[in-house]
């Protein structure tokens, strides 16, 4: 594996290690093993993109993280205070993933109702975060009469409402039009650098990955594993200037670059194996 | 050129088609059906006639009429009678059916046990069970109202079983991750996903729970006290009445109707907002 460019973190923000991954495997009872032995450290603060092919195990990493699923080896070491309950983690699926009967404010309400939260006890909240995803005056709308960015926007506006230390995201938005994924990238970013909670998001986008990071762990397929990790050292915020500046596309060359490394590194595994 | 042809002028032939066959659709959906009934209403009237056939055999439409007016009294109390164990044994089903399906959704284990009794239940005719429970049960309601309830519960049991079931992956782990418990999970998650599966199954139910009240009062026979319209038919078949056991039929029928209708309005009042089932095509 390559290991010459480990990343360090942007001068600005030194912060305290929140997770590590040491030696984590996943392997199923099909028998297919979607992660070996990934060493990772996620520092708080940090916006750290997992960058890889389908079938790397990016979202198996994730699932891991969130408890949703058991390694099969090696530990999950989560420092500041032992275990992080639940309730501060954050999870953003690839699907909006809302309840489609529920208007947009009892979607945001719902993680704050399962904690006994009555309605008007959770109304400020649940208000100022959809503000904050710039959806006021959609409260009383249901999933099906919003558009597809909207409803990642009740994703995010719900996956925060609990105001979590970590926020999970799988490939949130895919599935999204260029132009209303370029502007939920912007606002994610603005409610990053606001909250400075901590993101870990996976993708396929080296575009993507490259604008939001200020770290891109690049992962190789077959198995699921960590190829390289690239530090994103341009400083926020960052906006369409930094879309169309040379900084960011010798940044993606450079990502991509290793993309190609480690999707080659697959097919030469893959052929040696046979 | 028609009237049609100029409304639409501006526009292209594909799209002025698809104007005009909407627009005949929209009528038709309700002329042609009604067209027909009369047709046939006409016709049956005019083979009556024309074949001279007795009232006691086939009475003509206008007959049948004028006795659901004449014997209103008794044909009313009758259908008291029967609409009472339709709607207990609906009722019944409902809370039977959802009961039993909530309680299978909390194991897996519970579900593989017991599912296959219900099916049983479900697959033996009813008319052959009936004198089983004419031995062991005494009360004419509710042997009745056993019969109905066993023909009407189980499309809302299995409906019911398969909403509770088919909750989406992500949304589950989105309670999980929440740390909801098992009863928030049913209350927010899964009866909610279950409802349009539910609905579907208590619209069949409800035309069930009808013949089954209806077969019930026919096996049980004439002798008890109570005389729903299934009594009735039998009555009316024993003394040649035919016009009464039309008149008898057409109640029973138009019961059916009306349930299904209310049923309908229901499921679409509840579905309207969040349901595709219950959208608008917008394309």
């Amino acid at each position: 594996m390559i290991r010459e460019k480990v990343a360090q973190a942007p001068a600005s923000d030194v912060a305290s290690t929140l997770l590590a991954l040491r030696g984590v495997g996943k392997v199923f009872s099909n028998g297919v093993t979607a992660l070996s032995d990934v060493n990772l450290t996620i520092r708080e603060g940090d916006f750290l993109s997992l960058l890889g092919p389908s079938g790397c195990g990016k979202s198996t990493a994730l699932r891991l993280i969130a408890g949703l699923s058991t390694p099969t080896s090696g530990v999950l070491d989560w420092r500041g205070g032992g275990a992080l309950d639940r309730s501060n983690i954050g999870f953003v699926f690839q699907e909006p993933t809302l309840l489609p009967w529920a208007s947009v404010f009892d979607n945001v309400w719902l993680p704050l109702r399962l904690k006994g939260i009555s309605r008007a006890k959770a109304a400020p909240a649940v208000t100022e975060m959809l503000a904050r995803v710039h959806l006021t005056g959609f409260e009383d709308a249901v999933p099906r009469e919003l558009s597809g960015g909207m409803k990642m926007r009740v994703s995010i506006a719900r996956a925060m409402v609990t105001k979590p230390r970590v926020l999970l995201m799988d490939e949130p938005f895919a599935a999204l039009d260029e132009i209303t994924r370029f502007k939920l990238n912007n606002d994610l970013l603005e409610l990053w650098q606001d909250e400075r909670f901590t993101v870990v998001f996976v993708t396929h986008s080296v575009f993507e990955s490259v604008f939001l990071s200020n770290r891109v762990v690049v992962m190789a397929a077959r198995p699921g594993r960590v190829f390289d990790e690239l530090a994103i050292e341009a400083s926020y915020p960052r906006d369409g200037a930094f879309r169309t500046s040379p900084d960011y596309a010798a940044l993606c060359r450079q990502a991509s670059d290793v993309l190609v490394q480690a999707i080659n590194s697959t097919a030469g595994a893959h052929h040696d194996g046979h | 050129m028609t009237a049609i042809d100029e409304r639409v002028l501006e526009l292209d032939p594909e799209e002025a088609r698809r104007v005009r066959q909407e627009r005949f659709e929209r009528i038709g959906r309700w002329m042609l059906p009604l067209a027909i009934m009369i047709l046939a209403i006409w016709l049956w009237d005019r083979i009556c006639v024309w074949n001279a056939i007795p009232q006691y055999i086939l009475p003509r439409p206008g007959v049948v009429l004028w006795t659901l007016y004449n014997d209103a009294g008794l044909l009313f109390s009758s259908l008291l009678v029967t609409l009472r164990i339709t709607f207990l044994s609906l009722a019944l089903a409902v809370i039977g059916g959802v009961g039993l399906a909530v309680l299978f959704a909390q194991s897996k284990w519970v579900e593989m046990s017991f599912f296959p009794f219900a099916i049983v239940l479900q697959v033996t005719p009813i008319v052959a069970i009936f004198p089983l429970i004419n031995i062991y049960v005494n009360d004419q309601t509710t042997k009745l109202l056993l019969c109905a309830w066993i023909v009407a519960f189980f499309p809302i049991l299995s409906n019911t079983t398969l909403g509770l079931n088919s909750v989406d992956r992500n949304l589950r782990d989105m309670f999980k991750l929440n740390g909801a418990t098992r009863w928030q999970q049913l209350r927010y998650l899964r009866l909610p996903a279950a409802m349009p599966y539910f609905l579907g199954g208590l619209k069949i139910a409800g035309g069930l729970s009808l013949i089954g009240a209806v077969v019930a009062e026919f096996v049980a026979g004439t002798t008890g006290q109570s005389s729903g319209l299934a009594s009735r038919i039998i009555e009316a078949g024993y003394r040649l009445n035919a016009p009464r056991l039309f008149a008898a039929l057409f109640l029973i029928s138009l019961t059916g109707i009306l349930i299904f209708l209310v049923l309908s309005l229901i499921s679409h009042l509840i579905l309207r907002r969040w349901h595709e089932s219950a959208l608008k095509q917008e394309r």
